[in-house]
C-alpha cells in the first residue's frame, strides 16, 4: 500500500502541477484576454485623444496682432469694398495688407477714443513705422499665387478664400504652426479639416483645396492662364 | 490577474493603431516636409510694390544704361536698360552684381578717422572741421601747392569739382588714370593742337582688324562690344584678332594671329606695306587729309617687307599679305588697338601705325570707320577765382590742364622737394590699381594726411587717415561722361534709386562745403548752394533733356571737310616699347590677360563676379599662371604645381595652369585679383598683377605703356 500510496503520491505529485497549470491557465486566460484588450483600448483611446485633441493644441501657438482693427467699420466708410484698401497696383500686382501710406490720410490725428487707435497713431503713424501685421492667409514662400488671375480674370470674390473677415469688428488671434511657422488658416481650424473635409470654401487653403476648386471650376487641375499642369503651376 | 508583457504589447498596438487613426503622424509628416521645403532660416525677401528706375552703371567706363528693379524700397535686381543707346538692354556680370555693392559688408557707413592705426567713427562736422583746419594751415604756410587730388576720371562734374577746388586752392596736383583713348588723343596732339578722342563706328564696319583689343573681354564699352561682335557674326563680318594668347576674343574671332608679344605696331606696318605695294589705299583721302605720305610710304616699302615683318612678329608672310589685301579691299574696314580692356595706353608709335591703316583706306569720319571726336564739353561753370596764394601755388608747379597721368603720382610724392602734404582720392583706388603697387603704397604712406571719398573699404581707404564716404552710385545724382570708343559721346545720368542707407554724403557736396568753409576766393569759386544746383546749372539748357532721357547724346557729326590732317610719321627703327628686365636672367614675358569675369579697376569684384572666375585662373586662394606646356616642361613645372613668379618689381607664389593657347616663353594671368581689402570673397584671393609690373613711359607721350615685363618661373 505504502508502495501504491507512494506511487499515488508520485502521480499526484506529478499530476498536480499539470492540474494546477491547467486550472490557472483557464482562469488566467480570461483575465489576461480582458487585460490585453483593456490595455489595447487604453492605448488606442489615449493616442486618439492625444492625436486629435492634445496634438493640435500643442502644434499651434498663437500671437496677438500688434493692434486691433475693425474691418466692419472701415467697410462702411469706403466706397469700393475690400479693394479700397486691398487694391491691385497699376502693374497688376496685388498690394495685400495696406501700408501706412494708405492709412495716413485719415489717421494723422487720433480718431475716436479707442486705445488701439492711440497706439496706432503714436507708435506707427507719427514714427513712420509700418505695422507688422500678422497675415492669416500668407501661403508658404514656395507657393506662387496670383490674385489678379483669380479676382480680375476669374471674377472670384474675396469671401471665397478669405471668409467674412470684412465683416469682423476685431482681429482674431493669429494662430501659427509651431513646426512650419505658417498660419493655421491655411491648414484649417477644425478637426475635420485635417481629413480634407470642410463646410465653407475658405475653411482651408491647402494644395488639395486649390486643386479641387480648379477641377470643379475648370474641369482640370492645371493653370487656367498657362494651361500647364504639374508642380510648377504653383511651386515656382 | 497579472500584468505581463502581452499587456504592454497590446498597449503599444493600441497606441499605434490610435495614433495611425489620428492626424498626428500624417500632420507631423506633412508639416515636417513643409518645414524642410521652407527652412525657417532661409531668408525670404519681403513682398512689396515692384518699381523700376532707370540710371547709369558706373562700375566700369562702359556707361551702360541700367534699370533697377525694386520691391518697395529695396533694390533686388539690376538689368540692362532696353532703350539705352549704349547697351540696348544688355548688361555684364559686374553691372548685374551692383546690389551686392549697395548692401554688402564693405560699405563705409559714416566718416571714419584713423586714430592710432584704427578707424573710429566721427561726425561729419568733426571731419570737415579737421580738414578745414589742416588746409587753412597749409595755405597760410604757403604750401598750397602740396595738396593733391586723384580722381577716377578726368571728366564729369565731381572730378571737375575736385580739380576746380585744387586750382582755387592753389595746386595743380590733379591726377587721373590714362587709357587707350589718351594714346589716340596724344597721337593726334602730335599732329595738331586739338585734343581728339576716338569714336569707332564698329556696328557699320565690314572688316575688323584688332591689334590686341579684347573685344569681348571688356574693351571700350564692354556690353556694346559684345553686341557688336554678335552682330558681326550674324552678318558674317570678319574679325581678325592679333594677340599673343588665345583670349576669349581670339577664340571667338574668325582668324587669330598669335603674334609675338609687343610686335603689334610692326605687324600693322607689315599690313601697310601690302596695302601700299598693291595700291589698295585711297589716294584722294590721303591727298586731302594727310601730310608726309610719300616719305612714309617709301620707308614702309623699304623696311617692312612681309618676310621681314614675319621674322619679328612670328606671323608668316603669306598671312600678312592675305590679311593686308582683305583689309585694303574690304570697303569699310577698321583697325583698332589698345590691349585687353584698353585701360593701359599704347605707345604713340603703335597708335600711329594702326591709325595709319585707317587713314590709308580713307575711313576717317566715315560710316564704319574711325571718328575723331572732341573732348566731351557740356558743363558750363563760371571762371575760377584765384587769389594771390592760389596764384603763387599754381606758379610753384606749372598747371597742366586735364591733369597728370596717375602713374606719375608716386614720383610727385617722393621725387620732388616739397612732396605732397595732403591728398584727396575720389572714385579711385590707386593703392590697388597703380603698377609697382608696393612702391606706390610706400609713396602714399609718406603723405601726412590722406582723405578718401570711397564708399567702400578699399585698399586706398584702408590706408587713408580720413574716410568721407560718398553715396554709392545707386544713392546719388551724378553725370557720367562716356567715351569708351562710342561712335558719339554720351553723358549718362545716375540718380538715387534708394535713400542713402548710411551716414554718407555726396562727394560733390563735401567739396562745395569744404570750399565754403575756406572762405575768400575759394568760396567764391563755388557759387552753388549744393551739388544738385551745381550739376543743374552746369548742364544749363541740357538739364531737362538729360533728366527726361537719363542721358545726353553729344552728337558731333564731323563733316568730311573736318577730317583732321594726319601726319604720316616715319617710325623709329623698330616701333616697340622695350620690356623692363634682363632677358638673360628672366627669360619669360609676363603679360596681363584681361577678363570680363573680373573687375580690374577701382571697384573690387563683388561675390557674384568672383563665383564666375574659373579654376584655371583662381583655385582657392592661388592665382594660376597660364603657360605653354612646352615652356613648362623646359622649366620642370607641372600642372597645378606651385612656382615662384619673379619680375624686376616683385615675386609671388603662383600655381601653374597649362595652356596651348599661349605662345612659348609668354606667361599670363588676369588683373583684378590679389586684393587686400573688401570682403572675404575677394580679399586674399590670388595675386595682384599690378604688383609685378612697373610703369614704362612712352618716350613721345609720357603715357605709361608697359604692356608686359620680363619674368622667371621656378618650381616652388
Ligand atoms: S559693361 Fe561696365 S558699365 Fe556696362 S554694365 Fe558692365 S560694368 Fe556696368
Amino acid at each position: 500500500m505504502s508502495i501504491v500510496d507512494e506511487k499515488a503520491k508520485e502521480v499526484d505529485a506529478a499530476d498536480s502541477p499539470a492540474e494546477s497549470h491547467c486550472a490557472t491557465s483557464v482562469d488566467d486566460g480570461n483575465g489576461i484576454a480582458g487585460l490585453t484588450i483593456l490595455f489595447f483600448i487604453v492605448g488606442f483611446t489615449a493616442s486618439l485623444f492625444v492625436g486629435w485633441i492634445v496634438f493640435p493644441k500643442l502644434l499651434y501657438s498663437e500671437k496677438q496682432q500688434p493692434i486691433d482693427f475693425n474691418h466692419a467699420m472701415h467697410m462702411e466708410l469706403v466706397d469700393n469694398g475690400c479693394e479700397s484698401c486691398h487694391f491691385f497696383r497699376t502693374d497688376g500686382t496685388y498690394s495685400g495688407v495696406p501700408k501706412l501710406a494708405q492709412c495716413i490720410d485719415c489717421h494723422q490725428e487720433v480718431q475716436g477714443d479707442s486705445e488701439h487707435e492711440a497706439v496706432f497713431v503714436e507708435e506707427y503713424v507719427s514714427k513712420g513705422r509700418e505695422v507688422p501685421w500678422l497675415i492669416y492667409s500668407r501661403q508658404p514662400d514656395c507657393v506662387f499665387f496670383s490674385h489678379a488671375a483669380h479676382v480680375q480674370l476669374a471674377k472670384m470674390d474675396c469671401v471665397t478664400c478669405h471668409g467674412h473677415i470684412g465683416e469682423s469688428t476685431s482681429l482674431k488671434p493669429y494662430e501659427y504652426n509651431r513646426i512650419t511657422g505658417y498660419s493655421r488658416d491655411i491648414w484649417g481650424k477644425e478637426l475635420k479639416n485635417y481629413l480634407g473635409l470642410k463646410t465653407n470654401t475658405y475653411d482651408r487653403m491647402k494644395m488639395n483645396d486649390c486643386a479641387y476648386c480648379h477641377l470643379e471650376e475648370t474641369g482640370r487641375k492645371s493653370s487656367v492662364s498657362t494651361e500647364k499642369d504639374g508642380c510648377f503651376v504653383c511651386h515656382k | 490577474m497579472k500584468i505581463d508583457r502581452r499587456c504592454f504589447l497590446s498597449l503599444g498596438i493600441g497606441v499605434a493603431a490610435g495614433t495611425a487613426l489620428s492626424p498626428l503622424p500624417w500632420k507631423a509628416m506633412d508639416d515636417s516636409s513643409i518645414w524642410s521645403q521652407n527652412w525657417p532660416w532661409t531668408p525670404v525677401p519681403p513682398d512689396g510694390e515692384i518699381t523700376y528706375t532707370d540710371s547709369t552703371c558706373t562700375l566700369c567706363p562702359g556707361g551702360c544704361g541700367i534699370t533697377i528693379r525694386k520691391i518697395d524700397h529695396r533694390v533686388v535686381k539690376i538689368e540692362g536698360r532696353k532703350d539705352h543707346p549704349v547697351n540696348h538692354g544688355g548688361i555684364c556680370v559686374l553691372g548685374l552684381s551692383g546690389p551686392q555693392l549697395l548692401y554688402g559688408p564693405t560699405r563705409v557707413q559714416s566718416p571714419m578717422k584713423k586714430i592710432n592705426g584704427t578707424f573710429r567713427k566721427i561726425s561729419w562736422n568733426q571731419a570737415l572741421a579737421e580738414i578745414t583746419e589742416k588746409l587753412t594751415t597749409l595755405r597760410a604756410e604757403g604750401r598750397s601747392h602740396t595738396v593733391a587730388g586723384i580722381a577716377g576720371s578726368s571728366r564729369g562734374t565731381v572730378s571737375g569739382l575736385l580739380q576746380r577746388f585744387l586750382t582755387a586752392f592753389g595746386s595743380s596736383h590733379f591726377y587721373s588714370p590714362s587709357s587707350m583713348e589718351d594714346s589716340f588723343s596724344q597721337t593726334h596732339i602730335q599732329h595738331q593742337d586739338k585734343k581728339t578722342i576716338p569714336g569707332y563706328d564698329l556696328e557699320n564696319s565690314n572688316y575688323i582688324l584688332s591689334f590686341g583689343a579684347g573685344i569681348i573681354d571688356g574693351w571700350g564699352s564692354p556690353v556694346r562690344m559684345i553686341q557688336a561682335n554678335s552682330a558681326w557674326k550674324t552678318k558674317k563680318i570678319k574679325l581678325v584678332q592679333v594677340e599673343p594668347m588665345l583670349s576669349s576674343t581670339a577664340a571667338k574671332s574668325d582668324q587669330w594671329l598669335p603674334s609675338n608679344p609687343g610686335t603689334e605696331a610692326v605687324l600693322a606696318l607689315g599690313f601697310a606695306y601690302v596695302i601700299l605695294r598693291e595700291s589698295l589705299y585711297d589716294p584722294k583721302a590721303i591727298d586731302d587729309h594727310s601730310d608726309g605720305f610719300k616719305a612714309w610710304g617709301a620707308h614702309i616699302l623699304n623696311n617692312y617687307h612681309p618676310d621681314k615683318v614675319a621674322e619679328v612678329t612670328g606671323i608668316d608672310s603669306q598671312t600678312i599679305i592675305t590679311i593686308g589685301r582683305e583689309f585694303g579691299r574690304a570697303g569699310k574696314p577698321v583697325a583698332i588697338c589698345g590691349r585687353g580692356q584698353g585701360r593701359t595706353p599704347v605707345s604713340v608709335a603703335e597708335m600711329n601705325a594702326v591709325h595709319a591703316l585707317n587713314v590709308l583706306v580713307g575711313n576717317i569720319n566715315k560710316t564704319g570707320g574711325v571718328f575723331t571726336l572732341p573732348e566731351p564739353d557740356y558743363i558750363s561753370w563760371p571762371e575760377i577765382v584765384l587769389d594771390a596764394t592760389a596764384d603763387s601755388g599754381l606758379r610753384a608747379r606749372p598747371i597742366s590742364m586735364g591733369g597728370e597721368w596717375l602713374h606719375r603720382f608716386p614720383n610727385a610724392v617722393t621725387g620732388n622737394e616739397d612732396g605732397i602734404n595732403f591728398l584727396f582720392v575720389a572714385n579711385a583706388n590707386p593703392c590697388y590699381t597703380l603698377t609697382d603697387t608696393k612702391e606706390a603704397i610706400k609713396a602714399f604712406q609718406k603723405i601726412p594726411f590722406k582723405v578718401s571719398f570711397s564708399s567702400y573699404m578699399d585698399e586706398t581707404a584702408k590706408l587713408s587717415d580720413l574716410i568721407l564716404p560718398n553715396h554709392t552710385y545707386l544713392e546719388r545724382y551724378e553725370d557720367i561722361p562716356v567715351a569708351s570708343g562710342l561712335r558719339n559721346h554720351l553723358v549718362g545720368l545716375i540718380k538715387p534709386v534708394v535713400d542713402p542707407l548710411f551716414q554718407t554724403r555726396h562727394t560733390g557736396d563735401v567739396i562745395i562745403t569744404m570750399a565754403k568753409s575756406l572762405k575768400g576766393s575759394i568760396e567764391a569759386s563755388f557759387p552753388w548752394k549744393d551739388y544738385s544746383e551745381c550739376l543743374k546749372t552746369g548742364l544749363g539748357r541740357n538739364w531737362n533733356a538729360f533728366t527726361d532721357k537719363g542721358y545726353l547724346e553729344l552728337n558731333y557729326i564731323p563733316e568730311f571737310e573736318e577730317v583732321p590732317r594726319f601726319a604720316f610719321q616715319v617710325p623709329s627703327e623698330i616701333p616697340q616699347i622695350p620690356l623692363e628686365g634682363d632677358e638673360s636672367k628672366m627669360g619669360l614675358i609676363l603679360i596681363p590677360g584681361d577678363s570680363l569675369r573680373l573687375s580690374s579697376g577701382d571697384i573690387g569684384s563683388p561675390p557674384f563676379v568672383m563665383k564666375t572666375v574659373p579654376d584655371t585662373v583662381l583655385k582657392n586662394n592661388d592665382s594660376l599662371v597660364q603657360i605653354n606646356p612646352k615652356t613648362a616642361e623646359k622649366l620642370g613645372l607641372k600642372k597645378n604645381g606651385y612656382a615662384v613668379l619673379k619680375t624686376p618689381r616683385g615675386e609671388k607664389k603662383v600655381k601653374i595652369s597649362l595652356s596651348q593657347g599661349i605662345g612659348e616663353n609668354v606667361i599670363s594671368f588676369p588683373r583684378g585679383l590679389g586684393h587686400t581689402a573688401y570682403d572675404d570673397y575677394l580679399s586674399g584671393k590670388g595675386v595682384n598683377f599690378n604688383e609685378l609690373i612697373g610703369p614704362v613711359e612712352d618716350p613721345v607721350s609720357g603715357l605709361d605703356v608697359a604692356w608686359g615685363i620680363r619674368a622667371s618661373l621656378t618650381k616652388a
